[in-house]
């Protein structure tokens, strides 16, 4: 691809991005949402996080389903360091090392 | 006034932390893969500011690379990245009174992690816009950097060293958690994994995550609606 169309393309790739980041945020704040879209919003952060996280634990690099590997393993102990400490950074760093120490003994 | 607006920006800071090493681990990895696609160093940085999005852009950089026309590239970006779109719709119940200016800033840095992180804050309390766009650009400012750095010394870092290739899915299991406050939430993210399980082995792009948990939170507000229904019969002695 020569530079004029990567320049092209680039620039389609970021404002059909920016579209869907910018449209609620000039739409939302300046109306009265209705109560069933509040709650249905406020159900979105956990659904979408859950979303996010399942595929990325429970399927391999090739997407397909597999368990027993060390994304998983290292994710069960990684829950239970941030149901009891609550801490963002510590969960992070935690979850790096049990993640790094998973795949040396698999 | 200068030590309060000192304050605000170390706070920004020290939630984008997890971040930024999150983007570190990805941005490298990226720049190599887009140096092996034939992309310069400029070009690579013209997209990861252009676009900021991180899955799309791989995407984008493996069909460059098998010579894909830019149409089918753009039309699966926009598909890959229109989850965002709520997101920014969750993030906009907590910007009321914001300017349209700032917050079309705002919008440029609405990724997965930069979310994440602003909503968990603004849920909380003690969180403004100001605080949410020092996470955004210096999230920002890290995948462009790291993202070209790739490119040059992608080959120097050993792949996984530390287990950095954990620490986006680290963070949002800790988000995720926090998040779950009533057992209601717990079925509906369960819900929620569950189908986009099942809709990434059957659908391209990112439709797992948009239908997932349009459908979870559909069924939570059903859910809610129903028992109140219920409750309201029961006061009313029926």
């Amino acid at each position: 691809m020569g530079y004029d169309k990567y320049l092209i393309c680039v620039l389609g790739m970021g404002l059909v991005t920016y579209l869907p980041r910018w449209l609620p945020l000039a739409l939302l704040p300046q109306r009265d949402i209705p109560q069933t879209l509040k709650e249905w919003l406020g159900f979105i952060p956990a659904t979408i996080l859950s979303a996010l996280v399942a595929p990325d634990i429970f399927l391999n690099s090739i997407g397909d389903f597999h368990i027993l590997q060390a994304r998983f393993l290292a994710a069960i102990p990684t829950i239970i360091f941030a149901l009891k400490t609550r801490s963002l950074g510590g969960t992070v760093i935690v979850g790096m090392f049990i993640y790094w120490l998973t795949n040396k003994l698999i | 006034m200068k030590s309060l607006s000192r304050a605000f920006i170390l706070q920004g800071l020290t939630a984008a932390l997890p971040i930024w090493v999150g983007y570190a681990a990805v941005g490298i990895p990226f720049g190599v893969l887009a140096r092996q696609a034939g992309l310069s160093p400029i070009q690579v940085a013209l997209m990861s500011i252009i676009v900021f999005a991180g899955s799309s852009q791989f995407i984008a950089v493996s069909m460059i690379g098998s010579g894909a026309s830019i149409l089918p590239i753009i039309i699966t970006t926009f598909f890959v990245n229109l989850r965002h779109l709520l997101m920014s719709s969750s993030l906009a119940l907590y910007l009321k009174g914001t300017s349209k200016g700032i917050l079309s800033l705002f919008a440029y840095g609405v990724t997965d992690e930069s979310f994440a992180v602003n909503l968990t804050k603004f849920m909380h309390g003690g969180w403004d816009v100001k605080r949410a766009l020092v996470v955004n650009h210096t999230a920002n400012a890290v995948w462009i950097a790291s993202t070209i750095a790739g490119g040059y010394l992608g080959e120097v870092v050993p792949e996984g060293a530390l287990g950095i290739d954990y620490a986006l899915t680290a963070m949002f299991i800790a988000l995720l958690v926090f998040q779950l406050r009533n057992s209601l939430v717990i079925v509906l993210s369960i819900l929620s994994g569950l189908l986009s399980l099942i809709f990434s082995l059957l659908l391209p792009g990112a439709w797992n995550i948009v239908l997932a948990s349009m459908i979870a939170a559909s069924a939570g507000v059903s859910i809610t609606y129903t028992f109140r229904r219920r409750k309201k019969g029961l006061d009313n002695g029926l």
